[in-house]
């Protein structure tokens, strides 16, 4: 398959580019909502629009009523969102929530996904519970009461768990909190009695919670999948998450680099435009070099995982890793070549910087990911 | 199944047959690599049995044309037989500038008699081409050369002196910038073919600080250089003064073959290999140094999708026609990156200049050899100026 998008996908490209930079823009909504102090950090009437587009149920099959799109297809969505700093739960609901909801029984799948997929309820995912990525490690338990279970524990980082309605949640029912075996996936509501959310807002003006687990009592139909088999679940629900986040994090340098490109064209200094500085367009030029990189090996990483090649779970992390550190350099050059300006709230280049930090940090920053590229690669 | 699924068994199994296991080795030193010409010899009867399995079947140069001494494979094909090949590490049968420079600048601007001539004698390796641009006063500043050929009717009298001409010492013939009006500095060069052989041309090898010396002055004084080789066949390629135009073209091919896009070992993870080594003589990598590793084989395994995607583009028209270099800056400054690695995994081993055991130096000269992969073709600065300018359409570029 060669590695650009086929007619079809570069028809999605269009339309998805020019919905979102109409609906979605930073102006409509990430400073309208934020500026509002609004606590669900997003616009239910865009997710709505993003319902009506088919977008929300893209990655879902057509015979549980999606689009059974791939990868590549949500990632042209994602590069969008990254590029118009979009907030909206398409990444958690629509990509991780629905990979995870897609290895349920055809009850959970009916219970489910025609709400998520009509954008009627929103889902969250609920993996890590230290401050760092590391799902490796799940502490939170579990335990079969009657014809359930009793969930307790706490997770953090959950993005949009205060807003949304469903939470996959990601526990132990057997073993040690390091084991890779004995984890289930629950699909848990979010007012359940039990549980408790901290809403916190993010350097990027998401919301996310801590969210604390308290005997929260569950019938055994909220398991999606097989009981102590969640970890090939949660693996799969990890690499559409990070391959997705890849994509998003694409938009987010390209979106940073063509707004310094531009100011390089406008801002004069010493009676020249500062762009015909060669200090700065050699800096320039090394940027561009890594944003078209990052996005090759993140178009290579969903092929792969539409594919279902055995390669993609290492090119997934690759890609992770490789955006995380080529968005870092554009929103870090791209507020260094604005000058003060860049600075400043009002202008939209700094918005760009809070973004990339907080979904870097999103399932496994560069670090993470370069170790496991490692790991992965035997040493 | 589809016929390219076809081809690919196909393939695989004609590999299997024709590629003998010595040819699957990595290549080891220069003599690894069969370069063609006139004075050529193979090193062993496992090159040569390789080489004359491909020449039979148009694989030396696969996607030329078959009139040409291709196989006329197209761009799906061609990328399923390089997929096959680097699957188990055959060996190019055949390098040279004839096919990765001259060669695709004579596709594109060449008469058919100079095709018939010229490529033929590539895809045959019967010819070695060495490439004449650089002078002492023109590196980047390439268009500022010097070298004259003077016009005297039925032929031109060159005069003038070319430096870094690689293997210009075991070549044939060379393609060569020769300025024919000095009025005019874009439009004032001409491209010339001929004979190293010719009265007049001589060579003089520069040792370069690896210790090997594959580049030379060249020397031309008073060379005689006729304008045809006969009907439909001149000694100039594309127009007499137009030559620039085909310089910067064949620039574009060289520096994407200088960004190994093709793939190959330059885009390989290292990590594990150079982890294996060191077990191997009982050392460790240093966490620090593991961490390293880590970030460049991300940086790398990104580059080779990314080769992919450049490659896949260029054969439906989709990619910027100055990404070579862009392909050129960030290949070269991986490779450097990736040898300094190696350096510093092997400590003092890899110090070792001419031992038997470290194959006579081989990581410290590879090392040292990288650092010019950064200046050939074009520097990494000269580079990065012109995405600045035909990319980024940046004032004053
Ligand atoms: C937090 C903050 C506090 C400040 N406080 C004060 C204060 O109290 N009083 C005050 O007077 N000022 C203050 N400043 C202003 C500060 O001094 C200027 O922002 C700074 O001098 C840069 O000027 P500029 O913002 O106009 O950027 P520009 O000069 O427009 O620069 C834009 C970009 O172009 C680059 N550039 C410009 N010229 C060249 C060149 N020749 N070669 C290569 N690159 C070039 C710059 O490095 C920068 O990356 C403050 C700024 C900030 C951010
Ligand atoms: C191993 C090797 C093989 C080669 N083989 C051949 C060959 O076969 N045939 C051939 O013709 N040539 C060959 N070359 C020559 C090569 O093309 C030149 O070395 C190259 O173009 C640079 O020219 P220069 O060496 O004169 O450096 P210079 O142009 O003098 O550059 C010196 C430094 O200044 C920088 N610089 C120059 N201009 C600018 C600018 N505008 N902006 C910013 N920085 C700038 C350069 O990047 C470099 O760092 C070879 C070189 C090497 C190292």
């Amino acid at each position: 398959m060669p590695l650009y998008h086929n007619e079809d996908q570069a028809m999605l490209a269009d339309t998805a580019r020019g919905f979102i930079a109409e609906e979605g823009n930073i102006a409509k909504q990430l400073r309208h909502w934020r500026d509002r102090d609004c606590k669900d950090g997003f616009g239910h009437g865009l997710w709505k629009q993003m319902a009506e587009m088919g977008f929300t149920g893209m990655l879902v099959g057509e015979d549980d009523g999606g689009l059974g799109m791939g990868h590549v297809e949500a990632g042209i969505v994602l590069e969008e969102i990254g590029r118009n700093l979009t907030p909206s739960p398409f990444l958690t609901s629509s990509v991780l929530a629905a990979t995870a909801l897609q290895h349920g029984s055809a009850d959970v799948k009916g219970r489910y996904l025609p709400g998520l997929i009509a954008g009627e309820s929103v889902f969250a995912v609920a993996i890590d519970e230290t401050a760092k990525h590391r799902p490796s490690r799940i502490a939170t338990r579990a335990e079969e009461s009657g014809n359930g279970f009793k969930l307790s524990g706490s997770k953090s980082f959950v993005v949009y768990g205060g807003s949304a309605d469903m939470i996959v949640v990601a526990a132990r029912t057997s073993g040690a909190d390091d084991d890779a075996g004995g984890i289930t996936l629950f699909a848990v509501p979010k007012d359940a009695a039990g549980m408790s959310h901290k809403g916190v807002r993010l350097v990027d003006s998401s919301m996310a919670t801590h969210t604390k687990f308290d005997n929260v009592e569950l019938d055994g139909d909220a398991v999606i999948g097989e009981i102590d088999g969640g970890r090939a679940v949660l693996d799969a629900m990890l690499m559409a998450g990070r391959v997705g986040a890849a994509a998003e994090g694409v938009g987010v340098a390209r979106g940073a680099m063509d707004m310094t490109i531009d100011y390089l064209k406008q801002r004069k200094q010493f009676g020249k435009l500062i762009g015909e500085f060669q200090a700065l367009q050699h800096r320039a030029s090394h940027l561009y070099s890594e944003v078209e990189i990052a996005r090759a090996v993140t178009i290579k990483a969903q092929q792969l995982l539409d594919a279902g090649s055995e390669q993609a779970d290492l090119m997934t992390s690759v890609a992770k890793a490789k955006v995380a550190k080529t968005a870092r350099l554009a929103v870090q050059e791209g507020v260094q070549m604005h000058g003060g300006i860049g600075m400043t709230d009002e202008y939209d280049i700094g918005l760009y910087m809070k973004r990339d930090r907080a979904l870097a940090e999103f399932l496994g920053d560069a670090f993470f990911h370069a170790n496991r590229v490692a790991e992965l690669s035997g040493y | 199944m589809s016929d390219l699924e076809t081809f690919r068994s196909e393939t695989r199994s004609w590999l299997e047959a024709n590629c003998p296991a010595e040819m699957r080795q990595p290549v080891r030193d220069e003599d690894d690599v069969y370069w063609g010409g006139r004075r050529a010899k193979f090193k062993n009867d496992a090159q040569k049995a390789w080489f004359e399995a491909c020449l039979a079947k148009g694989y030396t140069v696969p996607a030329w044309p078959q009139a040409y001494g291709g196989a006329g494979l197209n761009a799906a094909e061609a990328k399923v037989l390089r997929e096959e090949m680097a699957r188990i590490g055959a060996r190019p049968p055949l390098s040279s500038f004839g096919i990765w420079m001259l060669g695709p600048a004579l596709l594109h601007f060449g008469t058919e008699g100079q095709k018939q001539r010229f490529l033929n004698e590539i895809a045959r390796g019967e010819i070695r081409w060495c490439q004449g641009y650089s002078e002492p006063g023109s590196g980047s500043d390439l268009v500022s050369l010097q070298t004259f050929g003077e016009d005297h009717g039925d032929h031109w009298v060159v005069n003038g002196q070319k430096i870094w001409t690689s293997y210009a010492d075991h070549c044939d013939w060379i393609f060569c910038l020769v300025r024919t009006d000095k009025a005019d500095k874009y439009q004032g060069i001409t491209f010339m073919l001929y004979d190293m052989a010719s009265e007049g041309v001589t060579t003089k090898p520069i040792l370069l600080i690896s210790g090997n010396s594959p580049f030379c002055e060249t020397f031309f004084d008073n060379v005689s250089v006729p304008k045809s080789y006969g009907e439909d066949c001149p000694a100039y390629v594309g127009q007499i003064n137009r030559g620039w135009d085909v310089a910067k073209y064949l620039l574009g091919h060289e520096r994407e073959m200088i960004s190994g896009a093709g793939g190959g070992d330059r885009t390989a993870a290292i990590g594990s290999a150079m982890t294996r080594a060191a077990a191997k003589t009982g050392d460790e990598v240093d966490p620090v140094l593991r961490a390293e590793l880590a970030m460049f084989d991300v940086d790398a395994l990104a580059y080779s999708a990314m080769g992919e995607k450049f490659l896949d583009e260029i054969k439906v028209g989709k990619s910027h026609p100055a990404q070579p270099n862009m392909m050129k800056y960030v290949g070269t400054e991986l490779n450097k990156r990736r040898h300094e690695l190696m350096m510093a995994v092997g400590g003092s081993r890899g110090l070792e200049w001419d031992s038997e055991e470290t194959e006579g130096g081989k990581a410290p000269r590879g090392w040292l050899r990288t650092k010019a992969n950064s200046i050939e073709g074009g520097t990494s600065e000269v580079m990065l100026n012109v995405i600045a300018k035909r990319i980024l359409d940046l004032p004053g570029a």
